[in-house]
């Protein structure tokens, strides 16, 4: 018979402390649509996104009705793009505009995939791709970008690293008059993994099946009222609280992986079990830090309260799902994270601070509004930082940095919706560009050696 | 197939009547009922057969958040495995 405390509980965590699922993403293979041409591969690209995911939306909107739990977003991701246009490689913009039209048609949120994988050196192929990143970004709506540039295996690729730093500068150029908007849908990769539903850093890797349903389901709120409910434990109470608690959201996305992969004629693929914040109070990674008992988030502690979070949450997210995949972990996005934006605004917490939580944590350094004036080689050099955290520590880190045209430390950047708002964090202003100018690659670790 | 329903809201005359009439109206047999009034708080779940209703889950969770919004209480109907997947291992 049923337990009417946990019916009550279940309400609870949706109608208070936004229980939601954040993203069925359904990842499809575009190698079959590889044609002689570039504009007959756009035009494959095209039909075959919109029929694998054509009862993308219904069938959300049907298993959200059924089970009572929010679906905030659809999207679709897509095998790199850069291989898909690799034998004409100045057509890419075709196919990301075409897949842009197809996440219209679809009536999706977001479709990833304008993607090159170039962690171990840079082809002439997809040099012409990542240039053409920013035109693209700036003439499509839902299509998100990401570049793998390094991998714990592998090394840095720094040609990579230091060309990145320009297609970001270049990106934000391209969309100056949205405030650099371009660069929230653009992500440099260490580790990147092939099954990650949460974007911008999407994409369906070459090592999948066809097509594939991942989930990523969400809850920082629900974790933070279950770390309020018990003021007096200590830490390993704590971490056991948010295990259980992880457990019960990563179930619930489970779920709706399953049901959505059946029903969508997909395989399930895995959940990722990541608190993914939103600006909305109450959905916040940080304010579940200061819960734990710092006064704010960047302030020492701040590390090691992150380091038992992340770890209570993939203790219980693993245990409550068969496949566990993505990032899976807890995000640290600055704008979109209501603690995260008033500790900025406050200045109690930096760039420096957050690179340091990332070493412990799902991620990187993510959605963070830098001033415009920073060098390509600054962007570089910060790229380059975090792909070293992730390399030596094997785990994937990422750089989103948004360097708003026009504007500096002390104002601020307003986004809307789920990016939120992001005021502007100062960075260092000693030079990196001899460092990045050296280009070549930074061997792979010593660790890498396993075989 | 079996659902929960669950009405909560301030409490008033006719609530039960009003939301057993609406589901037998839909071809929903209700197999189990538990309330309880906290404070000034009618608090009700109900486990119902959902399996000869005369639409689908999704549109029955919809029209009844409709009709609980007419009498101003809060109504949803979930399939029951969201609440068996979260609390079980």
């Amino acid at each position: 018979m049923f337990n009417y405390k946990h019916v009550l509980e279940t309400i609870e965590m949706v109608e208070r402390e936004h229980l939601d699922i954040r993203t069925v993403t359904m990842g499809i293979s575009l190698l079959p649509c590889v044609r002689a041409t570039g504009e007959a591969t756009a035009q494959a690209v095209y039909d075959r996104v919109c029929k694998k995911a054509e009862n993308i939306v219904k069938v959300t909107r049907e298993l959200s009705g059924e089970y009572g739990i929010p679906i905030v977003n659809k999207r679709v991701s897509v095998t790199p793009v850069s291989l898909v246009c690799a034998a004409f490689p100045e057509k890419a913009p075709l196919i990301g505009r075409a897949l842009d039209r197809a996440a219209q048609t679809l009536g999706i949120d977001f479709l990833g995939g304008y993607s090159a994988l170039v962690h171990k050196g840079t082809a002439d192929y997809e040099e012409i791709f990542l240039k053409s990143i920013p035109e693209v970004l700036a003439s499509t709506e839902m299509l998100c970008s990401s570049v793998n540039v390094g991998s714990s295996k592998s090394g840095i690729n720094m040609d990579a690293v230091r060309l990145m730093g320009q297609v970001i500068k270049d990106t934000a150029s391209a969309t100056a008059e949205k405030d650099g908007f371009g660069c929230a849908k653009l992500v440099v990769f260490c580790n990147a993994v092939e099954d990650n539903p949460f974007m911008a850093g999407a994409f369906h890797g070459v090592g999948e099946s066809d097509t594939v349903i991942n989930v990523g389901v969400s809850g920082p709120g629900v974790v933070q009222h279950a770390v309020e409910a018990v003021p007096e434990a200590d830490l390993a109470e704590l971490a056991e609280t948010i295990k259980c608690t992880a457990f019960k959201i990563t179930r619930a996305g489970q779920l709706i992986a399953k049901e959505a992969a059946k029903r969508l004629n997909a395989r399930f693929g895995i959940v990722d079990l990541s608190l993914a914040p939103t600006p909305a109070r109450g959905d916040s990674v940080a304010q579940i830090l200061e819960g734990i008992g710092l006064e704010s988030v960047g302030t020492h502690g701040t590390t090691a309260c992150l380091a038992m979070l992340n770890d209570a949450v993939k203790k219980g997210g693993v245990m409550a799902s068969s496949m566990v995949g993505g990032l899976s972990g807890a995000f640290i996005p600055v704008s979109e994270d209501i603690g995260m934006i008033e500790a900025a605004e406050r200045g109690d917490i930096n760039l420096d601070k957050l690179e340091a939580m990332t070493a412990v944590c799902s991620v990187g350094l993510d959605m963070i509004a830098i001033p415009g004036n920073t060098s390509a080689e600054t962007i570089s050099a910060i790229i380059a930082d975090e792909a070293a955290i992730g390399m030596i520590n094997n785990k994937t880190t990422a750089v989103r940095v948004i360097p708003v045209p026009g504007k500096g430390v002390g104002e601020e950047v307003n986004f809307g919706g789920l990016l939120g708002r992001a005021p502007i964090m100062p960075v260092h202003d000693k030079s990196s560009a001899k460092f990045i100018r050296r280009g070549g690659i930074i061997p792979a670790p010593i660790h890498s050696n396993k075989n | 197939m079996r659902a929960v329903v669950t009405v909560v809201g301030k409490d008033k005359t006719g609530i039960i009547s009003r939301v057993s009439t609406f589901l037998a109206e839909k071809g929903v047999n209700i197999l189990d009922i538990s309330q309880t009034i906290l404070e000034d708080y009618f608090a009700m779940i109900m486990i119902v057969d959902v399996s000869k209703a005369t639409l689908k889950l999704a549109d029955l969770a919809e029209e009844s958040r409709v009709m609980g919004e007419k009498i101003g209480m809060s109504v949803r109907v979930q399939h029951e495995d969201i609440f068996n997947v979260m609390h079980g291992v």
